[in-house]
């Protein structure tokens, strides 16, 4: 999976989870976490990443390099899925 | 009302408005018209039952007065105002609020202890003067026009009138989605003001003049720190106890709410030390045991001796009563949990009551609500933010917020907002309940957001503190943001005098009396929030008057069934109706396409957070506030 289409499907699903599908609100390079995710929201994206990419985020890679931008989920999906066998 | 060109009122007008107010003042009516003044009253007859009828005179025929509340002193203040020579022709509270207005003036109401709204028409100076209570506990709306004052317990009954019509108010309704409540003076309806609690209204020619009689102050006197905590315990006691005895002053039989917690407990316990007989007690018990207390409740019951009476609510429940409930607010809502109270007065009027003691504003002023320990938890953690234990306190808070459980401390550090700009925020201790009630405005459709404009609503509560806020403790700060604003603009009102007088019952709070409110301010903050031992004080006194178990129970806030209540089996029509993008586009607050991905959501069961819930309700409730008022 290209990580342009990594990023479709998490912006898509951010959108319509957290911003009653206002795409307009989100930028790929901006904070998520406390602006657009709130506290029970990052549960929602964990199972959504693990759903959907078909991963396992382990609680110690919960941290903002990974997960607080679109572009940083995008590129942590990718590296994910590029050590899959 | 008061028309400013001299036109004579308008009893036509004056019957249409006290119409609408009849579930306040079922007991009789009264219209006094003179010349340009008209005033009108609905009664909830509870002292002085055979003289008390309003609008009421002096016996000179000088001054009107029209009073929805209680004056809890009146015993003693119409015996001071009968040694000034003044005439007392009736039994009634209201007599002597005309009385003390004719011996001390504007001034009257610094003398006063309880919970009002009036007006009163002074026909040789052809001035109104109209005053509110100092906790904000009865309300006072208004609308001012160049031809005239209209003034109502209620804003329908303004409404009703006919000189102005329900529009929303973009800045209120902004206000409403950031703190649940609008700032005072404004409301969610232009051209409708509310008086802000502790503040008195003068009009005079076209002239009207607001100003505030009483604040809550926090500062400390030098000694408080030093203060000896059986002292202080004592001394609350006895305000407690006092409060509650001249609550009790009642021409009708008075009950009490208990909701199984310390606060409701400790008000009937004192109820039935003063009193001494047997107490009629009520409460909301719920099928959903996640939010059930009634174990407590019967527990408190048996251990005070009063006769208990409850009611259970499901979640159909509160999904029926919804738009009357939001009617009687008046207000959008964001969460359910006025749907119970509303349930629960009903129980009280059937039961042939009209008047009630709660254990409210207790976690106001002695420092109980988990928000006063978020704060303090934040500011420990934001010490150390690497620490792995200290946000562990966070969960420790919020045992019954399942998801919340699951959260890493990196994520509850974003949401609990602990950056160093935040912590010099006067406002630190309620940014992340504001924040997260500010995304619900992602769903304003463009015209909507674009009257908001750049309008930012903590800017300007940041320019009411008071001065010298900044000097004030932590705590203190976060009190004085609970008490001022949300305890009057959403608990008092929405949750309070509106849900007990949709079915003409009157709540009574002995801890809001005023001279507990200015005592706890001065404690220290040892003696409310000890560590993380909230009420720390109230609990000491509270010792072998109520139960152990309730004493020592972990703290659980009241709430409701959420929004799922409002989809599946059995939902009622006016959901799909309301939310359905045409009702949504006519209103024209919300955008339709953002809210119809809400309702996607929820329909397909996948709904689960808090904001989604806050999101639902809040745009359900304004589209039922519309459907009554406005889009008629």
């Amino acid at each position: 999976m290209h990580t342009a289409d990594i990023q479709a499907d998490t912006r898509s699903f951010l959108v319509n989870n957290f911003l009653f599908g206002r795409a307009e609100e989100l930028r790929d390079d901006a904070p998520l976490l406390g602006k657009v995710i709130d506290s029970t929201g990052v549960l929602e994206l964990i199972g959504f990443l693990q759903e959907h990419f078909e991963i396992v985020v382990p609680d110690e890679e919960v941290v903002p390099a990974n997960l607080d931008s679109v572009n940083n989920i995008a590129a942590y999906v990718a590296r994910k899925l590029s050590r899959k066998p | 009302m008061l028309n400013f060109d001299g036109r004579p009122a308008d009893r036509a007008v004056l019957l249409r408005m006290i119409a609408t107010l009849g579930h306040r003042g079922p007991d009789a009516d009264g219209i006094h018209v003179d010349g340009p003044v008209g005033l009108a009253h609905a009664r909830l007859s509870i002292i002085d039952l055979q003289t008390g009828g309003q609008p009421m005179s002096t016996v000179d025929g000088r001054l009107w007065i029209t009073f929805n509340g209680e004056i809890f002193n009146y015993v003693e203040l119409r015996e001071e105002l009968a040694g000034k020579e003044h005439a007392f022709a009736t039994r009634s509270d209201t007599e002597v609020i005309l009385n003390a207005y004719r011996e001390w003036g504007e001034d009257c109401v610094n003398h006063f202890n309880g919970q009002w709204s009036f007006a009163i028409w002074d026909s040789a100076e052809r001035k109104l003067f109209a005053s509110r209570d100092r906790m904000g506990i009865r309300p006072l709306f208004y609308t001012q026009m160049p031809s005239g004052f209209l003034f109502a317990s209620e804003m329908k009954a303004l409404l009703a009138s006919g000189a102005v019509s329900a529009e929303f108010d973009a800045i209120g309704m902004d206000q409403v989605f950031t703190f649940w409540m609008s700032l005072p003076p404004r409301t969610v309806f232009k051209n409708i003001l509310q008086l802000p609690p502790a503040h008195s209204l003068t009009v005079s020619g076209n002239q009207v003049r607001v100003r505030e009689y009483w604040t809550p102050s926090f500062s400390r006197p030098a000694d408080s720190a030093a203060l000896d905590e059986q002292e202080a315990g004592t001394e609350l006691l006895h305000l407690l106890c006092d409060a509650t005895r001249i609550r009790l002053r009642s021409d009708v039989p008075v009950g009490a709410y208990l909701s199984g917690g310390i606060d409701s407990t400790l008000t009937t316990a004192l109820v039935r030390r003063i009193a001494g007989d047997r107490l009629r007690s009520f409460s909301i018990a719920f099928h959903d045991k996640d939010y059930d207390e009634s174990a407590y409740q019967m527990e408190a019951s048996k251990f005070l001796g009063t006769q208990h009476s409850c009611v259970t609510c499901s979640s159909a429940d509160v999904a029926r009563a919804f738009p009357d409930v939001i009617r009687s607010a008046e207000q959008p809502i964001v969460r359910t949990a006025p749907a119970p109270m509303f349930l629960l007065s009903r129980l009280v009027h059937e039961s042939g009551f009209k008047v009630v003691l709660t254990g409210e504003g207790a976690d106001e002023v002695l420092g109980g609500y988990d928000i006063f320990k978020e704060a303090k938890i934040r500011r420990f953690w934001a010490r150390n933010l690497n620490s792995k234990w200290r946000p562990l306190l966070l969960k420790r808070m919020y045992p019954y917020l399942k998801d919340f459980q699951k959260q890493s401390a990196e994520s509850l550090k974003h949401f609990f907002r602990v950056t160093p700009e935040d912590l010099a925020s006067p406002l630190f201790s309620h940014l992340p309940r504001w924040e997260l009630t500010s995304r619900l405005k992602l769903l304003f459709s463009r015209d909507f957001a674009a009257q908001v404009g750049n309008y930012d609503a903590l800017q300007e509560l940041r320019e009411t503190l008071p001065a010298g806020f900044s000097s004030w403790t932590h705590l203190s700060q976060a009190q004085y943001l609970e008490a001022k604003y949300f305890l009057p603009g959403y608990l008092l009102s929405s949750q309070g005098d509106r849900m007990a007088m949709a079915h003409s019952v009157e709540g009574r709070y002995p801890f809001l009396d005023y001279r507990v409110v200015e005592f706890s301010a001065r404690l220290p903050d040892r003696l409310k929030l000890r560590v993380l031992n909230e009420k720390y004080l109230l609990k000491q006194i509270c010792r072998g008057m109520i139960p152990d178990s309730i004493l020592r129970r972990v703290k659980q806030p009241y709430r409701a069934p959420d929004s799922r209540c409002f989809f599946g089996d059995g939902a009622p029509e006016y959901v799909s109706e309301l939310m359905s993008p045409t009702e949504v586009g006519r209103t024209g607050i919300f955008d339709p396409h953002a809210t119809g991905a809400l309702v996607a959501k929820f329909t397909a069961g996948k709904a689960g957070s808090v904001k989604d819930d806050m999101a639902l309700v809040g745009v359900l409730s304004s589209q039922i506030l519309a459907q009554k008022f406005v889009n008629r």
